[in-house]
């Protein structure tokens, strides 16, 4: 089983995102990027899949501030193969996106057969003209499915059973041949630990290939007017005081409502 | 005259989805403004009683087909597409819900049309749609504009007023006949949530744990707690994803939707996602050190404090209250 | 007759005396050489470590715990019968070994150690003490055992043993004098005294009973010889060396001897510990003080210091042993060290607070054999979810909070004066603030009121804002040697940027790591790095720096506080460190009245929080608690057992101490830990938990 899994950097919301001059994009000077959360589970769900069944994990990823790292935290989970696709990616959407990712496998640098798996992570944060998976597996021709929490692999039919999550705790099992595209909303278990030991090392005896690729025309292909914060809304009525106050003020609320019994 | 603005009807199990009325309420303000048709389309299996609900539409689109299931997003885009074409449809509003995933990317590609993810809010201004979508998860809104007022828009759940989109008026339902391509997914079986667990969404009274809570001991005080006021404890994503709590009392996105009389959340910074599963409960009463989070937004009470040093003091005061 | 009593020359079963003994000592030594050879060989094949430098405070060392048995004190009793019966095994063992030449040689010109007389009276004295001690320690393990003390039929055995060479030796002083004649020359007060007690012994019957207690003497002396290193009385053995290999050094380093990179991936089997560490299992003599002073097992835990030691005794001895010298030792049928003899959960439950390595006589090192092993657990990415989220925020963030870099100064908001940028202008101290200071919403009011202090004394100090990073002694502690490495990089390239001239510190945890383990002062570690003047950098507690500040006038009180307080000493400023005194000199200064718990200074008890259990899930206890019927455990396994938290234990002994109005701590942690405590334990209203700081601003305003 090959599995490919693309990943995508996300600028980190633990940091102060600042709008830049333009107000319409974010001050890059401020911004950090991290690997999007889903396409970690999306990493996780790849190496757990060939701790089971066998094969070979790649990791994609475009060029992006502290990407390294992360192609090579990668290595040292488990994949067998870290490829960077160099250049400035700055605004590039999910279309644009795809259509980079996609062209990997048409310049050879990987195989796309009945035997590859082709994992991302479901919606990042930043996903403004949608989600990576589905537009790859348009230009791939290859089926998809997102929100998925689950896989399995019959290799002799050359298929996957996967889960996907609707709401309300209520999922449903599909299949789908090979080649295909999942988008990935958690893996089985939580991404694993790898001590920086580990990752030190493998900088030290691994290393990350750059395959280049001739950006596509357009990164996006829809207008942004402006960027705002959201109003802080003051909706609430705050309560303050100390801790009695405050559980005597609540109680009494409760009360009005009928909410709490004698 | 604007062409047509077409709504992906979303159902799930026979019953339709919020959502659906949502974007039907923005849909026909949209459609009045724009003064266009409004039409919206039901894909499924013995759905036709489904449709009769959804009367707000000038025209309803039914196929009603045995393969339709639980259609894979390949299947409904190629439905879309092909009545879209038919129809002369502009605007086409899907629910950003996770049984719609995937539809819009995949229809904007074969149209060759933009693609609207998270839209929270749509408005015409001179003859044109705005849009309001939200990105990083709620930290920052972005306005877009759709060239032509042609696109595809995945309507954030919880952003428009269902009622508005539900109406007496009895629906002028259309059939299709449309041919169902042969899907390459199958649909197996649904996988029921894990039973033998209270079920949130009949509780009266929530507390809802978050982030916050910061470690698994401390959900002990947090269920002595809603035992004293008599509720359940349910929780945000994070908490869930930690195993602290079973998959069953998670609220929002990929969780359950609920409305109780009272729902208290602690710790819970309140993310779009989980907001989604509570803003509609009756009275919300949040704790949260950040006087800023975004939960205090859709609380009628908040308490800027640290839950630890509220929650002994306010499990006291109840015992007391309730002996008293 | 001098020579007839010769015990050698006479003949046994036709074969003469000499030639048997020799048979017997041959066999003896054979079985006693054998296993030490064994074992010596498994501490040669172990990870190498360097325990031969410092050779004073060696000898230093091995003169306090060997000779003078210093650490056996803290419970005097059975500690004096110790030392007893230490020194008089020492007298018994020289004699042996000075009889055992005239034996096996019995053309020697020599007489036998028991034929001077003041050696004989040296005997009958010790042989009399000993008794009595092991006496004393008979009841104490029938009727007073302590807790943890270990049960088995080897002590009773080498009680019994013990005696037998005592009584042996009484009696045959005693036939001898009779045998002898009361008249001979050559006696004195000794023989004087057991003669009169075997009056009616004939002469010949007193000589072969003499005879007799010799060979009986001899026999028992081998037989013990060829059974204490197969015993837990290896403890005999290997204890000197244990000390003599003790650490010398600072206590608060846990720097990784030998290859960086073999250590970093701990231990999981017997030969990727060091030879040291090994050997901790034959020094110790399971006596249990490390048990009785662990906070992690007095609360119902798995965790036993001691069994961890025994249980990796019984894992070389059982993988060791069988293995072959040139091949791996896996896979040889012996059940896996972690996992399979020591659980994972045990390991985890290790709060580092010293209170073990503190009290052990034999100087074993408890807490490197824990992290060794939890470097290997983290290794294998075995880590609890909630700490492995921890360390990723760590390491993306440098804090462990998991918030931005940017805002690590921002309690410094709500102050009225601006707090210097140390890498912006130089100033005297550099304050490293610490996470749990800086970002916790519970402890930036204390941060601010330290500040304030340090304002109103007039002292020039400044922080380094985002340049500050966690200083890694939790990690470390943790396992996670390569994060630690990193911070502690981090943190020396924000501290070279920056001009001071010491260094002050709020959380112990900091203190004990910057002061030991960043090479600052010249300490342990390797890695040198010495601001640009080239001085070594002083690091201060803030407790010391307060107690320094009162001592020059810079600190001037405008009222006394005239109450009662309790002060808890900080495992990493108290134990690790040595700071008792400054904080109590503070407390006095302010005019608090000082009530020590009954367990203080080195016998403190820990809140909990170290070795980053704070971020591991700590069971609830079971007593008096609320259900939890949704919750589930991470494995499955409830721990039924836990009775009580460490800070819960800790809140109970400081509300018992009469009058008390606050508990005072100097520790974020512990104000954390403590106020938690507080409210689950119900008892707040009796007591406050109070930092130092608040009582030193509220003596100032």
């Amino acid at each position: 089983m090959d599995i490919v899994v693309f990943l995508k950097m996300v600028p980190d919301v633990v940091e102060e995102l600042v709008i830049g001059e333009d107000g319409k994009s974010l001050d890059t000077q401020s911004l950090r990027m991290r690997l999007s959360d889903p396409d970690e589970h999306a990493l996780e769900e790849a190496v757990i899949l060939k701790e089971k069944f066998g094969g070979t994990v790649a990791v994609v990823a475009m060029e992006a501030p502290e990407v390294e790292e992360v192609l090579f935290t990668a290595r040292a989970k488990g994949a067998d193969r870290a490829v960077k696709l160099p250049g400035d990616w700055t605004g590039i959407q999910a279309p644009a996106i795809a259509k980079l990712f996609a062209s990997l496998f048409s310049s050879g640098s990987q195989q796309l057969t009945a035997h590859t798996l082709i994992l991302l992570g479901s919606q990042a944060i930043d996903d403004l003209e949608g989600e990576v998976a589905p537009y790859l597996a348009e230009i791939l021709g290859a089926p998809y499915l997102g929100v998925v929490t689950g896989i399995r692999l019959d290799e002799e039919k050359k298929k996957a059973i996967v889960m996907k999550e609707f709401a309300g705790g209520l999922r449903g099992e599909f299949e789908l041949p090979l080649p295909a595209v999942l988008g990935i909303q958690a893996a089985e278990k939580p991404p694993r630990y790898i001590p920086v030991a580990k990752v030190r090392s493998i900088m030290k005896s691994a290393r990350i290939e750059t395959v280049e690729i001739s950006p596509p025309e357009i990164v996006s292909g829809l207008p942004v007017d402006r960027l705002f914060m959201p109003e802080v809304a003051g909706k609430a009525e705050m309560l303050e005081g100390s801790a009695a106050e405050v559980s005597a003020r609540m109680i009494e609320i409760l009360a009005e409502r009928g909410l709490i019994g004698r | 005259m604007q062409e047509p603005i077409l709504v992906l009807a979303e159902h799930l199990r026979g019953a339709i989805a919020d959502i659906t009325y949502e974007m039907l309420g923005v849909g026909r303000k949209l459609a009045d403004d724009l003064k266009a048709p409004l039409y919206s389309v039901v894909f499924g299996k013995d759905i036709v009683p489904v449709a009769s609900h959804m009367g707000i539409a000038d025209s309803v689109f039914v196929l009603d087909h045995p393969q339709l299931d639980m259609p894979s997003p390949d299947v409904v885009a190629a439905l879309l597409k092909t009545l879209i074409e038919q129809k002369n449809v502009s605007l086409v509003l899907i629910g950003g819900t996770n049984v719609s995933t995937g539809i819009g990317p995949k229809l904007s590609f074969r149209l060759n049309l933009p693609f609207v993810n998270f839209c929270r809010n749509i408005w015409v201004k001179d003859g044109s749609v705005g849009l309001t979508s939200q990105l990083f998860g709620g930290k920052i809104l972005s306005d877009v504009r759709l060239p032509g007022n042609r696109g595809v828009v995945s309507v954030y759940p919880g952003s428009f007023p269902p009622d508005a989109g539900k109406s007496d008026r009895k629906a002028s339902i259309e059939m299709l006949d449309l041919r169902v391509e042969e899907s390459k997914i199958i649909f197996n079986k649904y996988i029921e949530p894990e039973a033998g667990d209270i079920d949130i969404t009949k509780q009266d009274i929530l507390v809802s744990v978050g982030r916050g809570i910061a470690n698994a001991d401390n959900i002990a005080m947090v269920e002595e707690l809603a035992n004293v006021l008599g509720g359940a404890v349910c929780a945000s994503r994070p908490v869930i994803d930690q195993g602290w709590l079973p998959l069953s009392r998670q609220v929002g996105k990929s969780g359950m939707t609920v409305k109780p009389k009272l729902y208290l959340s602690l710790g819970v910074s309140g993310a779009p996602e989980h907001v989604e599963g509570m803003k509609d409960s009756g009275l919300i009463i949040s704790i949260n050190t950040d006087s800023s989070a975004p939960i205090f937004g859709v609380s009628h009470y908040g308490i800027c404090a640290d839950l630890f040093d509220i929650l002994p003091t306010l499990i006291e005061e109840i015992k007391t209250h309730k002996s008293g | 007759m001098i020579i007839e009593m010769d015990p050698v020359t006479i003949n046994i079963f036709g074969v003469p005396g000499y030639v048997l003994f020799w048979v017997i000592t041959l066999l003896a030594f054979g079985l006693f050489g054998k296993r030490i050879f064994d074992l010596v060989g498994l501490l040669l094949r172990a990870r190498p470590e360097n325990r031969f430098d410092h050779l004073g405070r060696r000898a230093l060392y091995f003169v306090t715990y060997v000779f003078a048995q210093k650490r056996l004190f803290h419970e005097y009793v059975i500690g004096f019968a110790h030392l007893l019966i230490f020194w008089g095994f020492m007298l018994f063992a020289g004699t042996f070994a000075w009889n055992l030449l005239r034996w096996l040689f019995p053309f020697l010109p020599i007489p036998f150690a028991d034929e001077i007389g003041l050696i004989r009276i040296f005997l009958l004295a010790f042989s009399v003490l000993v008794l009595v001690s092991i006496i004393v320690a008979a009841i104490r393990r029938a009727f007073f055992a302590p807790p943890h003390l270990q049960q088995t039929w080897d002590a009773v055995i080498i009680l019994a043993l013990i005696s037998l060479v005592v009584l042996t030796t009484l009696f045959a002083i005693g036939f001898r004098a009779v045998a002898i004649g009361p008249t001979e020359a050559g006696l004195n007060p000794a023989d004087s005294l057991l003669s009169s007690i075997f009056p009616s012994v004939p002469a010949p019957s007193a000589r072969g009973s003499y005879l007799f207690m010799l060979w009986l003497h001899q026999l028992v002396v081998l037989g013990f010889l060829a059974y204490l290193p197969y015993s837990k009385h290896l403890h005999l053995l290997a204890s000197p060396f244990s000390v003599l290999f003790g650490n010398v050094k600072q206590a608060g380093s846990l720097d990784v001897s030998g290859s960086n990179e073999e250590s970093s991936t701990g231990a999981s089997q017997w030969n990727e510990f060091t030879w040291r560490q090994l050997l901790n299992g034959f020094a110790c003599a399971e006596c249990g003080r490390c048990d009785r002073v662990c906070p992690a097992l007095n609360s119902g835990y798995k965790l036993s210091p001691r069994m961890i030691v025994h249980h990796i005794k019984e894992h070389v001895l059982e993988a060791g042993l069988k293995s072959d010298h040139r091949k791996p030792s896996k896979g040889n049928g012996s059940r896996p060290l972690i996992g399979g003899i020591v659980s994972e959960a045990e390991l985890w439950e290790c709060t580092t607070c010293y209170a073990c390595m503190e009290r052990c006589p034999v100087l074993n090192e408890h807490i490197p054999l824990i992290v060794n092993m939890r470097r290997h657990l983290v290794g294998q990415g075995s880590v609890d979810s909630t700490l492995q989220d921890v360390l990723t925020k760590m390491s993306r963030y440098g804090n462990s909070l998991g918030q931005s870099e940017r805002m690590r100064a921002k309690w410094a908001q709500g102050l009225n004066f601006e707090v210097k940028d140390a890498r912006k202008e130089p100033v005297e101290f550099l304050w490293y603030v610490g996470d749990y200071a800086s970002y916790d919403s519970r402890i930036q009011n204390i941060t601010r009121t330290t500040a304030k202090i340090f304002q109103k004394a007039g002292l020039d100090f400044g922080i380094l804002f985002e340049g500050e990073r966690n200083s890694g002694n939790d990690v470390r502690r943790i396992g996670e040697e390569g994060l630690f490495e990193i911070l502690k990089e981090k943190n020396l390239q924000a501290i070279e940027k920056a001009q001071f001239k010491k260094i002050v510190t709020t959380d112990p945890h900091t203190y004990n790591t910057l002061k030991n383990e960043y090479g600052l002062n010249g300490g342990s570690s390797d890695n040198e790095r010495l601001p640009s003047d080239g001085n070594r950098v002083q690091v201060l507690h803030y407790t010391e720096l307060l107690d320094q500040l009162i001592r020059e006038g810079k600190l001037r009180f405008h009222r006394k506080l005239n109450y009662a307080v309790t002060y808890h000493d900080p495992c990493y400023l108290g134990r690790y460190n040595g700071v008792y005194d400054a904080p109590r000199r503070v407390l006095e200064a302010i005019g608090t009245r000082l009530v020590e718990m009954p367990r203080n200074r080195s016998s403190s008890y820990c809140c909990g929080a170290g070795g980053g259990r704070i971020w591991m899930s700590d069971p609830a206890p079971t007593e008096g608690r609320v259900e939890t019927s949704s919750r589930r455990s991470r494995d499955g396994e409830d721990q039924p057992g836990v009775k009580e938290r460490p800070a819960e234990n800790r809140i109970r002994e400081a509300v018992s101490l009469q009058g008390v109005q606050a508990l005072v701590a100097a520790c974020p942690k512990d104000i954390v830990m403590f106020q938690d405590a507080l409210k689950t334990t119900g008892n707040e209203g009796k007591l406050t938990v109070k930092d130092i700081s608040d009582l030193v601003y509220e003596a100032i305003e």
